[in-house]
């Protein structure tokens, strides 16, 4: 535990070094990242004995606020949570340490260290918490300091809305939480959460579950709480969308988790709920992907399918919990914890790579970008694997979580109806979903990567920094490790879907059994396939050695002058799948018609706005603001009325408490 | 373990066999005298032979394209029994494995094509990705059933309990789900009405437009991994007519081999009687499968 | 036996999607029409109660008017009016399609809640009348044309008769052959009305017929 604090103080430190000493620009960008990656490699060796001993992490310490204490602890479930949290921190620091080189003397780069090392030491500080005053002071913290560095490029219009959208947007959050602590707080008389355990009668779990699902559904953008998540997310520097992506989104879900330890036996809805919203996510996250142009809101409207994935696991979990089917339950949870990892490893991979990309070129239109693979071949390497993953193909690790979600639905196929319905939902959207991503996967490899520069933005384009390279490269290593050795390391989250459910370890250890030997099958299948692939190479070697082998163009149907603009485009790949879902996505099309025989320069634009932001929240925003505009004379500018207001709210207060 | 090795031969040896069959019988249809049974062959072994002419615009992921799906294919066929015997490689939960490995297929055979640079593969590939959509869960619905029915969850286990056994109670279950594969299968083998193999035409063009620009051995790779492809999907098909297993491995073989060429028949007549559906029709005739999936999972939740 | 009538009940689902993903009017009343002599063939399969009336004559009597007079009348209406062949409906035939499953599956939870009197009944039974009452519903919604909902019409109808035949073994047959008949009498109405309505707008469209509502008031 000792050494987590270390770390913690390490990370703010650095931090604040870092924005001290920002008049010399190479000493603050080196400062900040050497501390966040010293902190998050420590705090990594931490955890594994944290892990295998949880009862020794505590740290408490009182606290001049009132009801909180400072109250620290990491059992299993911080553990699993933490280690994403510093591996791809310290890996988007190290990344970062490049990519910030590139504004030198535009940006405050110290500052820009400041919000980083402080947003990764309070994500650990979330994950720690063990009181409800801290945990959220740790929220708040966590929320302001990525809005900051959301608004790294706040000069620019878009971005500053961007920045506010996910001010509004988390504090609507934050507000349900602060809800759901009073209930819990009012209930037991204390504000730490040792106090909570227990089981409860009547409907206060419900709300406590639903103001939790709002709360931090919200943070991990579930639909129809995600609109702020495709606005942010691609705003920010990409080694902090990474973070975001990849990590913070996953407070969440940890958060989530967390409660329904207090909250003793669930309901079985609660597990439907999860499924259903899981399900929504997930299709209509993919499905706006698709749609997009701009590669890094493609990655953003991706994070909201991979929570739906998650989701639709934890759903599952809940679900046997509540009928009292163990195997289900294990399977379930496992998939999704299994899945929170894994989406960190690949998203922060993809998003660190698309970052490469838009360093490179400066835009982050696909359609503008092509043939960057010759001129990235290690991004670009990376990148492929990152969208294997994403896309759940064996043998990478996307495919080991969704097999376990699909394994627990297929095992539960044949039992009572309700839930034989709930399984082939997520069976079915599981398909659906990884159709569609490999739609919008294939799209954004190929039409980035792949064939010749469009436009005149990839021109110049080179490989991206050391320290850059390295990073994607590690992932996309993690990436392929945890893909093959998924059976060795599962057991791993026996002792948290024991904490989480409240049922004997060894139970959940028998389970978890149960399902080693198809994994087991699967890493021996990945093996075959490697195997195969390598004797195919060979064949196809030992048949092209003495053969001639000529290098042409593309066949271009005959006509002469063919030109680079003249390939598919990504709205082009997209368009059929768009079309069909044209329902849903409501992609609007601006093309100017071509009247005269020799047309101007024709043009033609599409544009997928987000469905919730524009039929749900727009309209609420609007009418709020017709209702709070008749207000407005309250708020005269007169500072004196404004003192009398305080005056007489102290008054009725007084009058109220006497 | 012989038997086990003899079959993962066979599939690979005679995968190629069925194209002859089918391609014999539309000749008859169209009143030709046909190629020879074993044209597919002939082809493989002349592409085999020869060079190799790659495009300026292609980097390694073009030749990635075809030794991944090849490689894909022919691993999936550890998991496809034969003739009621068990495959050579069987676990629960093995349908989604070999549902994933054909998408792995899938992403690099697309990936190869958007690598060319041209137009139209990149319409292919577009295509390929809509249609795939569609089947993909059809599959996974359809064999939903079957698993829920045989009370197994691997293939080896839903086809070596005698399928045919579950016909008089299951009848109308089993008659919906081999609807969808069905077209689910004509749909991923890019066969009429989804797709038309014969035809270079760019507008028509799904599947074959995406294998535009390969050549040699990689083109040889394409062609043989279809082959496969193709009959372990129609493995399928023909596992749902397949009794229990007792007759000896021998009798099994011959009979399902006799099987798989009638499948190969019947898809021929298929696409001498019916024309190719307007691509917009495409999804629409997805969809169908997808529906008579989803009916027949739920009319398995009956009593 | 049983498979007899299961697999009939099978056809009636297949028909319901068949409706809903065809696009010609033509073929949508040759499949009321199949589907109306199937379900007229099951009260010679399904046990009849004592004092109910004879299956025989029943069957005959629906056949007869839903595989032959109906189909005559609407191709009848088809021809004169010169409708367009396409069914347009709102929101395409995938969603169709999709609702038909979704239709099904409603069908199918409602009569898991149902109380059977006589457990020997066919399990099919139940969920697939409701699925064709909801299929006939969701085509009066969701297609443009008047002829088009007489068709729905026709086979929210087929719903409740194969109910009716299925659970009351005959008993209702009386009342059944009474909805027939004001079926029979819309339908004719209806036959009128779209030659009338063509022969004054030159088209069919419901959507349309809102316009008279300002000649109406106008008046």
């Amino acid at each position: 535990m000792n050494v987590l604090l270390c770390s913690l103080i390490v990370l703010i430190v650095s931090g604040v070094f870092a924005f001290s000493l920002n008049r010399c620009v190479k000493f603050a960008n080196g400062m900040g990242a050497a501390g966040a990656v010293t902190a998050c490699v420590v705090g990594l060796g931490a955890l594994f004995a944290v892990y295998n001993n949880p009862t020794a992490a505590v740290f408490s310490i009182p606290w001049a606020i009132p009801c909180g204490s400072f109250s620290l602890g990491a059992d299993a479930l911080s553990a699993v949570f933490l280690f994403p949290v510093f591996l791809l921190s310290a890996l988007s620091a190290l990344y970062g340490f490049d990519y910030l080189k590139h504004y030198y003397g535009k940006k405050n780069i110290g500052a820009a260290w400041l919000f980083y090392n402080l947003l990764v030491a309070s994500m650990a500080l979330v994950i720690m918490a063990r009181n409800a005053i801290l945990f959220l002071s740790a929220w708040e913290m966590m929320s302001v300091s990525s809005c900051f560095l959301v608004l790294f490029e706040g000069e620019k219009r878009d971005v500053a809305r961007a920045g506010l959208i996910y001010l509004v947007a988390t504090h609507i959050g934050t507000l349900f939480l602060l809800v759901m602590f009073i209930l819990l707080g009012k209930e037991s008389g204390s504000w730490d959460f040792a106090a909570w355990q227990g089981t409860r009668a009547g409907f206060g779990p419900s709300l406590i579950f639903l103001c939790a699902l709002i709360g931090f559904g919200t943070k991990s953008g579930f639909v129809p709480m995600h609109i702020w998540l495709p606005e942010a997310h691609p705003a920010a520097p990409s080694h902090v969308s990474a973070l975001m992506s990849g990590v913070m989104i996953k407070t969440g879900i940890y958060g989530l988790l967390r409660i329904m330890t207090f909250l003793g036996m669930p309901c079985a809805w609660w597990g439907y709920l999860l499924i259903a919203i899981g399900s929504l996510s997930g299709i209509l996250g993919v499905l706006f992907a698709l749609a997009q142009s701009d590669f890094k809101r493609l990655l953003a409207y991706s994070s909201i399918e991979n929570i739906g994935i998650i989701l639709m696991g934890i759903g599952l979990g809940v679900v046997g919990l509540s009928v009292q089917n163990s195997f289900l339950m294990v399977m379930g949870f496992a998939g999704g914890l299994l899945h929170v990892v894994n989406h960190a490893f690949f998203k922060g991979l993809l998003f660190l790579g698309a970052g490469a990309v838009y360093h490179e070129t400066g835009t982050r239109k696909m359609d503008l970008l092509g043939g960057l693979l010759k001129k990235m071949p290690i991004t670009g390497f990376c990148f492929l694997v990152g969208a294997a993953a994403i896309c759940g193909l064996p043998p990478l690790n996307g495919f080991v979580s969704e097999f376990l979600v699909y394994y627990a639905s297929f095992k539960s196929i044949s039992g009572s109806t309700s839930l034989v319905f709930a399984a082939v939902g997520i069976i079915t959207s599981l398909a659906l979903i990884g159709g569609l991503a490999a739609a919008c996967f294939t799209k954004a490899f190929g039409i980035i990567f792949l064939g010749e520069t469009r436009t005149a933005c990839g021109q110049n384009a080179h490989e991206a920094g050391v320290f850059m390279r390295l990073s994607m490269v590690i992932l996309a290593v993690a990436c392929i490790v945890i893909g093959l050795s998924a059976p060795l390391f599962i057991g791993v989250f026996a002792r948290i879907i024991a904490d989480v459910s409240g049922s004997p370890l060894s139970l959940i250890q028998l389970c978890l059994m149960e399902a080693g030997p198809p994994l087991i099958s699967v890493v021996v299948m990945a093996v075959c396939l490697f195997i195969v692939v390598v004797l195919t190479v060979l064949l196809r070697r030992s048949f092209l050695s003495g053969r001639v082998i000529t290098r042409f163009p593309t066949w271009d149907c005959g006509y002469a002058r063919p030109d680079p603009r003249m390939q598919y485009t990504a709205s082009s790949f997209a368009q059929p799948v768009v079309d069909f879902f044209k329902g849903v996505l409501r992609t609007q099309k601006q093309a100017v018609k071509i009247t005269r025989y020799f047309p101007d320069s024709p043009s033609f634009k599409t544009e997928t706005t987000d469905l919730f932001s524009e039929t749900v929240f727009r309209p609420m925003l609007r009418s709020m603001r017709r209702f709070t505009g008749k207000l407005t004379w309250l708020q005269h500018g007169k500072l004196q009325f404004y003192i009398l207001y305080i005056v007489f709210a102290l008054v009725a207060l007084f009058i109220w408490k006497l | 373990m012989p038997a086990k090795i003899a079959q993962f031969i066979l599939v690979l040896t005679l995968s190629p066999f069925l194209f002859g069959v089918l391609n014999r019988t539309k000749a008859f249809f169209a009143g030709r005298k046909g190629s020879p049974l074993l044209q597919l062959y002939y082809d493989i072994f002349k592409l085999l032979r020869k060079g190799a002419v790659y495009s300026t615009t292609t980097t390694w992921v073009f030749i990635a394209g075809p030794v991944v799906s090849l490689s894909a294919v022919i691993t999936a066929s550890f998991l496809i029994p034969w003739a009621g015997h068990p495959a050579v490689i069987q676990f629960d939960g093995d349908i989604i494995l070999f549902i994933y490995l054909l998408g792995l297929a899938r992403f690099f055979t697309v990936l190869a094509a958007l690598d060319t640079g041209s137009s139209f593969e990149g319409m292919g590939a577009s295509r390929e990705m809509q249609f795939a959509l569609f089947a993909e869960p059809a599959l996974f619905l359809s064999l939903a059933s079957l698993a829920r029915v045989t009370g197994q969850m691997s293939f080896s286990g839903i086809f070596s309990t005698g399928v045919i056994n579950f016909w008089p109670v299951y009848g109308p279950v089993f008659f919906l789900v081999f609807g969808a594969v069905f077209i689910v299968f004509l749909a991923e083998n890019s066969r009429i009405p989804v797709d038309d193999p014969n035809t270079h035409l760019e507008l028509t063009m799904i599947h074959e437009v995406m294998v535009l620009d390969h050549g040699g051995v990689d083109f040889a790779y394409i062609l043989y991994g279809a082959a496969v492809k193709f009959w372990l999907l129609g493995t399928l098909l023909a596992g749902m007519f397949l009794g229990a297993s007792s007759r000896g491995w021998m009798m099994d073989s011959a009979v399902f081999i006799l099987q798989m060429s009638v499948l190969a028949v019947i898809v021929g007549v298929v696409e001498s009687t019916l024309a190719r559906l307007r691509l917009l029709k495409v999804p629409h005739f997805l969809i169908i499968a997808l529906a008579l999936s989803a009916v027949a999972f739920i009319l398995t939740m009956r009593s | 036996m049983t498979m007899w009538v299961d697999f009939i009940i099978v056809a009636v689902l297949l028909l319901d999607l068949m409706m809903l993903s065809s696009s010609r009017i033509r073929n949508c009343i040759q499949i009321a029409a199949v589907q109306g002599t199937l379900v007229g063939l099951m009260p010679l399969f399904v046990e009849s109660h004592p004092g109910a009336l004879s299956p025989v004559v029943a069957s005959f009597f629906s056949i007869f008017l839903k595989g032959v007079v109906f189909p005559w009348l609407l191709f009848r209406a088809l021809r004169e009016a010169n409708i367009r062949k396409e069914v347009e409906p709102i929101g395409g035939y995938p969603l169709s399609l999709l609702m038909g499953v979704v239709m099904f599956a409603m069908g199918f939870w409602l009569s898991k809640r149902l109380l059977y009197p006589d457990p020997f009944v066919p399990a099919l039974g139940a969920p697939v009348s409701f699925a064709t009452f909801f299929t006939g519903v969701f085509l009066i919604i969701s297609r443009m044309k008047a002829i088009t909902q007489v068709i729905g019409y026709l086979i929210l109808e087929n719903g409740i008769y194969l109910f009716g035949a299925v659970f009351l073994g005959g008993q209702s047959l009386l009342v059944e052959l009474a909805i027939l008949l004001d079926i029979f009498a819309a339908v004719f109405v209806m036959g009128i009305t779209i030659f009338h309505i063509n022969r004054e707008f030159d088209h069919i469209d419901t959507q349309k017929l809102s316009e008279l509502k300002d000649i109406i008031t106008s008046k």
